[in-house]
């Protein structure tokens, strides 16, 4: 994060663009990521009903249980932008209840992910057992490990904001905590559709 | 964080001067010593790469030859293309994108300094890492592409794959964080006036191979994980008993990998799109042109890379595409040759050391050009696939079209590093061993791939009619690693002894010849103001510009200042991966948390704050 | 410093209101519970582009006012849509090589 400031500081914040370049360079790495995510999601596709043996995914899904955890990623990035907004606006009240929502939110989608590995690990399916299990869970494993992420980087930004040392000048490092968490969830959007719904 | 606010408050400050000593070195942030640094290093893996082929050499000089095994064989050859590639290739491209991009542009530093520090560091520990392995005794034996199934657990069970699963993750977050760094230093950094058409041709092309690296990168990282959990974690992504497909390696190593062609080559293009100007004394002819070229030439080159699996049974269908595309990406390479013997063209020419390795760039690698328009072709490559007539391909690129390139940027701009000329009689002899080494070893390959050798085989037998062009190809390889030992000479001597150059020793037209040589640690004591292409070679533009570059200011221009915490986090980061070896699920975790530990520091430590104890 | 610049980005044209991303959110809520019902209403050969649409949809909503894209600089979306197209080409390249080419009857 101090690394922006390096530059801000440079000959009196000058960029040629008048862009801020760590935010700038944040959205060149989600660009990197879509490369990533690309990857394991074309891994996925085509070994989509490529396993010989079970169990399958039509078998184990459990579409209610995933509407549910994807819902509440969907509503932790409406919590997210509203963080961003009491940040802006210098209210510490409303960053740290909204912080607070979205890593919630975030800790419970990893709760249902948690409870939904295992789930599945009883019903047969390990990361061994076929193709579905390797590229399910290295899919979806990835996507969950940048939402923990995602939950300490916010937690580190709830306890600045709960210290006061979150003040409307630093809401550059919630707009950026805020594009990772967004890009975290649009890739979750990709994966409902592609890995869940589709079958 | 916080103590941006502070200081901006009095942007410049007393005199600070640049920290000297090792531990200097160790915490830099300076983009010049970081360059200095990715050098130095590549040449060091140059030389062990370079004795790999030696050794490699050696074993075929004869037929059925049993100087070494064919295990050990198997490793040389694995070892040779992978470090010339990830530790050689890439990293001394980036060790000028370092060094030069921020000075062309007119910027002080790059975007992200400390980043900038922790991609070197975590390249020198890949790279040791990954060499590590000759000390076991288990260096990776399955060629730099790796092809499934022949890396499963089943086929190598040693730890030689595991090492070079592990190693190549690790050099992979290297280059993504150089792309994101640099992509965002040439966008935000450029002086007033640098408009994007205006930059030089070298920025330029690092641009474009930074796009390369952000987006091809991530895919051969995916791919190395998938394999590391089917050898750590018994997944099945390229198990074929499960239904995997050994061939979807090949399709993700090559969407990744023939970008990476262009990411090797791009630069070294770069390089001499700046040295024939400045050496012909004329503009680069068609600027936009080449601009274009290369750019398409990026894009083209993500939808080329099945032309590396005509022989995996792909259908005509999927063949035809791949033959078309290949055949036209050649066009933009083909307009960027005949811009630069256009620019040459009729241009006061000075045969100095850095354009002559440009001119035998231009030369050797439309030899390499050629021959890879011939195995575009999906059924003249079925004859060509894995002989040595694609040895002699590659190396034509590679060594005729890289390496020449990255020689010619040394001469170049050598004397802005250090303030010396290179000695031009030893450069003389570095060039033409270069050129008649090279030619001795890799001409002949294209005979002994026709008669039919194959690629990764340790001994041919004395029928096939291939030993003379063998003994050719070992002679001129010694004659290679004679020329790198005069151009490390060269170096080592030039450095200490050699005739003092100015600000700008060849009459260059770019930015970073405004500056003196060696440049102070802020490059530029305020930003200059740039009105054209060529701003050195118009009189009143020269004069404003050097006006502002050469003079001395009151008080510095404030720079971050030096952190330990890039090393620490790329050790953590090469420690994580290392313990991957473990197989044991939670023991890379110890070295995740000393890494998170390390970044935590990383965010919260002010890179101003060595100016508040000196208050 | 001008921090203040820093926390507001800049060329953000205006700042969406509260109750903008309240309705967003609604939004994004809805095409979720429209893409589930598409799922358990089976609708044959429509249903596959029908969920494609609506996950794109909610992926240029969250990208266009979450992450703010369309009001800030062209330069971000640019080297955005950088990796995001050469992904799509990606994902769409290998879904053709392994799934529609080997079934066009022609193949080896």
């Amino acid at each position: 994060m101090a690394e922006a400031a390096a530059v801000a500081h440079d000959d009196h914040h000058y960029t040629s663009t008048g862009l801020n370049s760590w935010k700038l360079g944040f959205w060149t790495l989600i660009g990197s990521e879509c490369l990533f995510f690309g990857t394991l999601i074309s891994t996925y596709m085509v070994y989509k009903g490529q396993s010989i043996v079970g169990p399958f995914s039509g078998e184990i899904f459990d579409i209610p249980l995933t509407t549910v955890s994807t819902f509440v990623l969907l509503m932790s990035s409406l919590a997210m932008v509203l963080a961003l907004d009491g940040v802006q606006r210098g209210s510490r009240k409303l960053s740290m209840i909204w912080l607070g929502v979205v890593i919630l939110l975030g800790a419970t989608f990893l709760g249902f992910q948690v409870y939904e590995f295992s789930h599945f690990y009883h019903e047969g399916l390990g990361l061994d057992t076929n193709l579905l299990g390797s590229s399910f869970y290295v899919l979806t494993g990835f996507h969950g490990t940048h939402v923990f992420f995602g939950v300490v980087w916010l937690t580190t930004l709830w306890v600045m904001s709960a210290r006061g040392k979150l003040p409307p000048s630093k809401a550059l490092n919630v707009e950026i905590a805020g594009l990772y968490w967004h890009f975290v969830d649009i890739v979750w959007i990709v994966i409902f559709v592609l890995v869940y719904l589709i079958q | 964080m916080s103590v941006a606010t502070d200081t901006a408050a009095a942007p410049h400050t007393a005199h600070h001067g640049e920290p000297t000593g090792l531990w200097s070195w160790i915490t830099t942030v300076d983009h010049k010593r970081i360059g200095v640094m990715y050098f130095l290093t590549s040449v060091f893996f140059l030389l062990v790469g370079g004795l790999e082929a030696l050794l490699i050499r050696i074993q075929l000089f004869k037929p059925e030859n049993d100087f070494i095994s064919a295990e050990l064989y198997n490793q040389l050859f694995t070892m040779h293309g992978t470090t010339m590639i990830f530790l050689v290739a890439m990293p001394m491209a980036v060790a000028f994108f370092n060094y030069v991009v921020p000075l062309q542009i007119g910027a002080r530093d790059v975007a992200f300094p400390r980043l900038n520090a922790l991609s070197y560091w975590i390249y020198l520990f890949g790279g040791l890492y990954l060499n590590a392995s000759w000390f076991v005794g288990a260096a990776p034996n399955t060629s730099w592409v790796g092809y499934a199934n022949l890396t499963s657990t089943q086929f190598s069970p040693g730890l030689n794959v595991d090492f070079w699963v592990l190693g190549l993750s690790i050099l992979g977050v290297s280059s993504i964080m150089g792309g994101v760094n640099f992509i965002t230093t040439i966008i935000n950094l450029r002086a007033p006036g640098m408009k994007l058409m205006r930059m030089p041709l070298f920025t330029w092309m690092t641009f474009v191979t930074s796009f390369l690296l952000i987006t091809a990168l991530p895919v051969i990282a995916v791919a190395l994980i998938m394999l590391a959990f089917d050898r750590f974690f018994s997944a099945n992504f390229f198990n074929v008993a499960a239904g995997g497909d050994p061939v979807l390696w090949q399709h993700l190593f090559w969407i990744f990998g023939h970008p990476e062609v262009y990411i090797l080559v791009l630069p070294a293009f770069g390089v001499i799109s700046d040295v024939i100007p400045a050496f012909s004394r004329k503009p680069l002819f068609g600027y936009p042109v080449v601009v274009y070229a290369g750019v398409l030439i990026g894009f083209i080159g993500w939808g080329v890379w099945s032309h590396h699996m005509f022989t995996s049974g792909l259908g005509p269908i999927a063949d035809s595409f791949f033959v078309a595309t290949t055949m036209i990406i050649a066009i933009p390479t083909g307009v960027k040759i005949f811009n630069w013997m256009a620019t040459m063209w009729g241009g006061a020419i000075r045969f100095t050391t850095a354009m002559n390795f440009a001119i035998g760039l231009v030369a050797l690698f439309t030899v390499g050009g050629l021959s890879g328009v011939m195995h575009a072709s999906a059924p003249v490559d079925l004859q060509q696939h894995d002989s040595y007539f694609v040895v002699a391909h590659f190396h034509y690129v590679i060594v005729g079209g890289i390496l020449l390139g990255m020689f010619s940027g040394l001469y170049y701009w050598f004397p802005k590093v250090t303030g010396r000329y290179m000695s031009e009689k030893l450069g003389a002899w570095h060039f033409w061993s270069t050129l008649i080494g090279f030619n001795l070893t890799f001409f002949p390959m294209h005979f002994s791939g026709m008669f039919g050798m194959p690629r990764r085989t340790w001994t041919y037998q004395s029928e096939l009619g291939v030993e003379f062009y063998n003994q050719l190809s070992t002679i001129g390889g010694f004659m290679l690693g004679v020329s790198t030992l005069i151009m490390l000479y060269n170096v080592i001597k030039s450095a200490r002894s050699g005739a003092p150059a100015g600000s700008n020793p060849w009459g260059a037209p770019t930015l970073e010849w405004s500056i003196p040589s060696p440049p102070h640690h802020y490059n530029f004591p305020s930003l200059p103001e740039v009105r054209s292409r060529e701003p050195m070679w118009h009189d009143a533009e020269r004069e404003a510009i050097e006006a502002v570059t050469l003079a001395e200011p009151e008080s510095e221009p404030v720079m971050p200042g030096p952190s330990f915490w890039p090393i620490v986090v790329a050790s953590g980061v090469t420690a994580t991966w290392a313990l991957v070896m473990t197989g044991v699920w939670w023991v890379p975790l110890i070295g995740l948390a000393y890494t998170t530990f390390g970044v935590f520091m990383w965010a919260f430590e002010d890179p101003f704050k060595h100016l508040k104890s000196s208050h | 410093m001008s921090s203040h610049a820093d926390a507001h980005g800049h060329g953000e044209g205006g700042h969406a209101s509260v109750g903008f991303y309240w309705a967003i959110g609604g939004i994004l809520a809805v095409l979720t519970a429209l893409e589930v019902a598409a799922y358990y209403m089976e609708l044959g050969a429509v249903e596959v582009p029908l969920l494609l649409g609506l996950s794109l949809a909610k992926f240029v909503i969250v990208v266009m006012f979450f992450m703010h894209l369309k009001f800030d600089s062209k330069l971000f979306t640019g080297v955005f849509l950088a990796g995001m197209v050469l992904a799509i080409f990606m994902v769409s390249a290998l879904m053709l090589l392994y799934h529609v080419v080997p079934g066009l009857g022609v193949g080896a």
